[in-house]
């Protein structure tokens, strides 16, 4: 026997396990494929699919370059400022709620029990906040801003978290050694670690709210979805094409700027 | 360029001489974000005052949700199977179909640059249509029902997943890829043996954590009608049993809960 076979059956055997977790996925595979049924494919199903490329490819153009409150680039722009202000608020509240759920800061049932809180945030969805503001602010993208809020800092928290969990301590305790105060120490030992790095986690969020927007318009909370969704309840294909191509268009964009700065944040 | 926009500030250092010093766009990157608010906050209409005098409307529903009806769990537990089998369908047949497209898109392993940059441009545009219109026409295509949700997640699945495992791709080490290319193994091969031991691992997680998400996705596509709990959740808003919304939500954090713990233990195993 030489090395090379020696080496070999070293090598723990992992066959069973292997073989268990393809059992179990597939046995869970075959149980979740009763959601498929093809007989169900509405029969002008082929028709209305042409119907959407055909609305894509010859998109109303007017409505694309209608510069009243009611053409697309007005509602791209709504749905903008509705991530924005979203992100932004979402952003500030997100800080103090992943501090307190960093274990290494504050003791670990209170991180737990904050943690928890996060999950319940983030796991209802966002249509539900929706309704719940539209009582507040009414109708209107106000309330779209709340709800992006909301739904951001579950999101938010948890990536903040494991920034925070990461920071250099050394630095602090060499700054201890200086005499700095506590105040000093915030500024110029945390806040430097932290600052790139959650710029960075909130451009990233600003990208996915804008995708999330788009839920908004469904209950009416302002944004590009509802005007979307009409048209499409409508069969107005052409409206949908341009609203769609607006919408591609923006995001595309907005994910290559996001993606050159965050870039640059990280690598300095 | 925008650092030439500004002049540099002069400073006389102790010796006289006179030195450039370059100055920080930090305050200019402030004002920029300090218009933008206040012009979001135009368009948006955002007051505060509304908000203070107001925000006890908002626990006005989450007070009527708070003693859930507990009689309506029977008739939850088919919906939430539903939506649980639409996410794990998508999501598990999604990733499988993500690996080829990312292994073409790999700009790496694909030679012809035409077939890399196509593929990657289908996988961005994928990712920009938001997964509840993609729902949406899937209902107009597959009808109503289970079948669009899981289109729908199929879909956002291929683009998230694929999106990541080129990059990683593309980030790989190539040399033994390169050797048994030398070797006269076909590419396939070599990618089997070369390259997938050292993205498996997070080709996995990257993948459980797009189950995580997409069963908290799955969770509203009832909404455009296709399928799961959110029919139910639709249909309770709709009739303002809130009690019912308040049963359906906690059935939906604790699911969430469940998945997320288990998929974050085996996720932890992997790394």
């Amino acid at each position: 026997m030489n090395a090379i076979e020696k080496q070999l059956q070293l090598q723990p055997n992992r066959r069973m396990s292997y073989f268990l977790t393809l059992l179990i996925l597939g046995l869970l595979f075959i149980w979740s494929l009763s959601t498929l049924h093809v007989d169900s494919i509405s029969n002008n199903g082929t028709k209305i699919a042409k119907n959407i490329v055909v609305g894509l490819l010859q998109p109303d153009w007017t409505l694309l370059f209608n510069a009243t409150t009611g053409g697309i680039p007005y509602l791209l722009i709504e749905t903008m400022a509705i991530a924005f202000l979203g992100t932004i608020v979402g952003a500030f509240l997100a800080i103090p709620l992943a501090f307190l759920s960093a274990s290494n800061i504050v003791p670990k049932p209170i991180a737990f029990v904050v943690r928890l809180l996060l999950i319940v945030i983030r796991t209802i969805p966002a249509i539900v906040y929706g309704l719940m503001f539209i009582r507040v602010t009414g109708q209107g993208p106000f309330a779209g801003v709340l709800t992006m809020s909301l739904t951001s800092i579950g999101m938010l928290s948890k990536l903040y978290v494991d920034v925070i969990e990461d920071l250099d301590k050394s630095v602090l305790e060499s700054m201890e050694a200086l005499g700095c105060t506590l105040m000093e120490k915030i500024r110029f030992g945390i806040w430097p670690q932290l600052t790139a790095l959650f710029l960075s986690i909130v451009i990233y969020r600003f990208d996915m709210n804008l995708r999330d927007a788009t839920v908004l318009g469904l209950v009416g909370a302002g944004g590009i979805g509802a005007p979307l969704i009409f048209a499409m309840n409508a069969y107005k294909w052409s409206e949908v094409g341009a609203i769609l191509i607006g919408l591609i268009f923006l995001i595309l964009i907005v994910e290559y700027v996001s993606n050159r700065m965050r870039t640059k944040l990280v690598k300095g | 360029m925008q650092w030439k926009l500004l002049l540099p500030k002069k400073m006389v250092l102790p010796n006289g001489k006179e030195v450039l010093a370059k100055r920080s766009v930090i305050p200019l990157l402030w004002l920029i974000l300090f218009v933008l608010t206040l012009l979001s906050i135009r368009i948006t209409g955002f007051s505060l005052e509304v908000l203070r005098d107001r925000i006890d409307q908002f626990f006005v529903i989450i007070q009527q949700m708070v003693p859930p009806n507990w009689g309506y769990v029977a008739k939850l537990w088919q919906p939430l199977f539903d939506t649980i089998k639409m996410s794990l369908l998508g999501s598990v047949v999604g990733a499988i179909c993500a690996l080829p497209i990312a292994m073409l898109a790999a700009a790496n392993i694909t030679k012809n640059k035409w077939i890399a940059m196509w593929s990657k441009f289908m996988l961005s545009l994928l990712r920009t249509l938001p997964t509840l219109i993609i729902a949406l026409i899937a209902t107009f295509i597959f009808g109503l029902g289970t079948m669009a949700g899981t289109i729908a997640i199929f879909l956002f699945t291929i683009a998230y997943v694929g999106k990541l495992l080129y990059e990683q791709i593309e980030n790989v080490d190539l040399r033994g890829f390169e050797a048994m290319q030398a070797m006269g193994l076909p590419t396939i091969q070599a990618f089997r043996y070369a390259i997938l031991p050292q993205i498996l691992p997070n080709y996995i997680s990257t993948s459980l954590f797009c189950f995580e998400g997409n069963v908290r996705y799955a969770s509203i596509l009832g909404y455009v009608g296709a399928g799961g709990i959110g029919l139910l959740l639709n249909e309770s808003i709709g009739w303002r049993s809130y009690a019912n919304v308040g049963m359906i939500l906690l059935m939906l954090v604790c699911t969430v809960f469940i998945i997320e713990s288990t998929s974050e233990y085996f996720r932890k195993r992997l790394m």
